[in-house]
């Protein structure tokens, strides 16, 4: 079954603005997010995942960033849009989910009416009629007593429930794209599994296509269908997440899943990726840019100019090195 | 070898309410919970947020006051010593904290940073401390240099090393390590867990390690002790509690991982729900009516369970 896309990111590049110069932080990535899929986008802090998500909805001080490219939804270019037009398809096409739900949800509000507010400004709903989809949604983000829950305040919600809240809010209006950006690293583990079970069942249910932005590569195997790989504001590959845990062939990829700690296997000692995320000031603009963090591999096994490669069906690589890519400690885990 | 001993260990915090202000109720952080640390080896708390986990190590560094109950280390019973007896003891135990952007003063340079415990407790003269402080640096894997920066100049897993280097000038025998890499990136976190596994063998330490992340506290402890609301559910050594869990919030915790294998999500799926179907079912073979769990009892030498 082919499924439909419903957001396209073509060549999009995000730059900020620092010291009066424009840094990209995001460079040249193209993504297409379909229906009824969950796109995990990965990657250590200062990769660029959450500046690309931010970008899509336009979250970005506009006076400190320039952005270039075009992200297209419904046959409109979202970064050409102005502040009224996305309002009106921010919080209704495309929901968000932040991470820390406790900042996220208005302290001084119920939960109720937080829920509709966002069909106070996208529906035509009467009161009742939102107090009733607002029972509905806490009903179906699985919050027990709906009824009691909606005159509650955030803070008498733990933080598995205010979670699901924030959920509530992102779905009131049947998005087609939910943008999660790290929706359960606050949570603890039996409420992440419950969060991201729920994640899962509303993606199929309501066939929106979610961007899934963590760095956790556990609930990347756990709820993604596509996932993308990025260092360095780059995509560095780009896979289904079965060929991308099975198969994963770009040295980032694999140094990643090497230094993970994992309950299923054990190792004596983990593996270390050699030096640093760059700073956005300092990030290489040419030429592979993983190539400082795996030195011991030849220069001549790098590209001049890297780009990413279809190296079988779906399955996309950035850069030559892959081929030769072998790690100095010797073995790889299965 | 017994190295700390904690037992019956409480900590309540009066709940104040009415008219009054009187107490009205307790709330129980840590609730009667023993166990023992052996010389050089790693010991994992885990729970949830809330169980009561940092509690327990911030009580055996003294931070927080015990309500009731005995830790005792080099047979001398933490809990009753007074302020400047416990200093002495100090000495002995430090602890890594879980954020390294504000357990390092902002102001202060690195040898600063490291040299204020050594200050506390020996005399030296700045050249001896400085020389101490450039050995612990290296020790770490930093530029002796750079004991003239200050910690903004780190990155995270940088400035980690340099909380630990600070836990280390004492030549301390516990290292408390509350949640040491949870606010780092994947691959700094390696380098920082290997790094402590190299100077547990150099310096013979023991470590308390607590963290909530359970790939972690398997990859890097030798016995572990599951708390819940304060209290322990299951101890025994990592082999018992990952291949043999018999508490049901063992069993809980253990398969809500995720699990690294994405052709295993549906197995995982289901084994998930066939544990929530039987804690929801057998709740009351596991807590009494409070919502409490029973008093741990032994069914190996080393694996304990709190069952009726």
């Amino acid at each position: 079954m082919l499924k439909q896309s419903v957001l396209q990111i073509e060549h999009l590049r995000v730059s900020f603005r620092i010291h009066e110069e424009y840094y990209a932080a995001v460079d040249d990535v193209s993504l297409t997010v379909h229906e009824n899929e969950v796109l995990a986008i990965v990657g250590e802090s200062g990769c660029g995942k959450s500046a690309l998500a931010l970008s899509i909805i336009g979250l970005h001080p506009p006076e400190r960033t320039k952005l270039e490219g075009a992200v297209m939804f419904k046959g409109n270019n979202l970064l050409t849009q102005s502040v009224q037009a996305l309002n009106q398809i921010r919080g209704k096409d495309i929901g968000m989910i932040f991470q820390d739900p406790l900042t996220a949800l208005n302290p001084l509000m119920t939960v109720g009416k937080q829920i509709e507010e966002s069909m106070d400004y996208h529906t035509t709903l009467s009161a009742s009629e939102k107090r009733k989809r607002t029972l509905e949604l806490l009903e179906r983000v699985g919050i027990p007593n709906p009824a009691q829950t909606y005159d509650r305040y955030p803070h008498e919600l733990s933080g598995g429930m205010r979670q699901r809240v924030v959920i509530a809010i992102a779905i009131a209006c049947n998005p087609a794209v939910i943008i999660a950006d790290e929706p359960t690293t606050a949570l603890d583990v039996t409420i992440q599994a419950q969060i991201i079970r729920l994640l899962k069942d509303l993606q199929q249910q309501m066939n929106t296509g979610i961007i899934l932005i963590t760095h956790d590569l556990g609930v990347v195997a756990e709820m993604a269908d596509r996932v993308a790989v990025m260092y360095a504001g780059e995509i560095v590959e780009l896979a289904d997440v079965y060929t991308l845990f099975t198969r994963p062939l770009h040295p980032y990829t694999r140094s990643l899943l090497q230094s993970v700690p994992s309950t299923q296997t054990s190792r004596e000692t983990l593996h270390v990726i050699q030096g640093i995320v760059p700073p956005l000031t300092k990030l290489p603009r040419t030429g592979c840019r993983f190539r400082a963090r795996i030195s011991w591999m030849d220069e001549s096994t790098h590209e001049s100019h890297p780009i990413l490669r279809e190296v079988e069906p779906n399955h996309w690589v950035r850069c030559t090195c892959y081929q030769h890519f072998y790690f100095p400690d010797g073995g790889e885990r299965a | 070898m017994t190295f700390l001993q904690v037992n019956h260990l409480k900590v309540y915090y009066p709940v104040r309410g009415g008219f009054f202000r009187t107490v009205i109720g307790h709330v129980k952080a840590v609730d009667q919970i023993s166990f023992e640390l052996q010389k050089g080896e790693t010991y994992g708390l885990v729970g949830e947020s809330g169980c009561g986990k940092t509690t327990t190590g911030r009580t055996i560094i003294g931070l927080v006051k015990a309500t009731a109950g005995e830790i005792l280390f080099d047979g001398k019973d933490l809990t009753k010593l007074s302020r400047r007896e416990f200093a002495q003891h100090r000495k002995d135990i430090q602890m890594i904290f879980q954020d390294p952007y504000s357990s390092l003063n902002p102001r202060k340079r690195v040898l600063d940073i490291v040299a204020e415990p050594l200050r506390n407790f020996d005399k030296l003269s700045p050249q001896e401390e400085k020389r101490k402080v450039q050995h612990f640096i290296e020790k770490v894997g930093l530029h002796p240099e750079s004991i003239y920066k200050y910690p903004h100049e780190f990155s995270g897993g940088q400035r980690q090393r340099i909380g630990i280097a600070r836990a280390l000038t004492l030549n301390p025998k516990l290292i408390i390590a509350d949640e040491p890499v949870s606010a780092l990136d994947v691959s700094v976190q390696a380098q920082v867990l290997n790094f402590m596994k190299d100077i547990q063998k150099e310096f013979q330490l023991t470590y308390l390690f607590i963290s909530h992340d359970l790939g972690i506290i398997r990859h890097m402890c030798d016995r572990i002790g599951i708390m819940y609301r304060g209290q322990f559910v299951e101890e025994g050594t990592k082999e018992e509690i990952f291949q043999n869990p018999q508490h049901i919030y063992t069993k809980r915790l253990l398969s809500s991982i995720p699990n690294a294998d994405p052709l295993k999500r549906q197995e995982q799926q289901k084994l998930r729900q066939q544990i929530e179907k039987e804690y929801e079912q057998s709740y009351s073979r596991y807590f009494d009516v409070e919502g409490r769990a029973y008093p741990l009892k032994r069914i190996s030498k080393t694996h304990s369970v709190a069952i009726p």
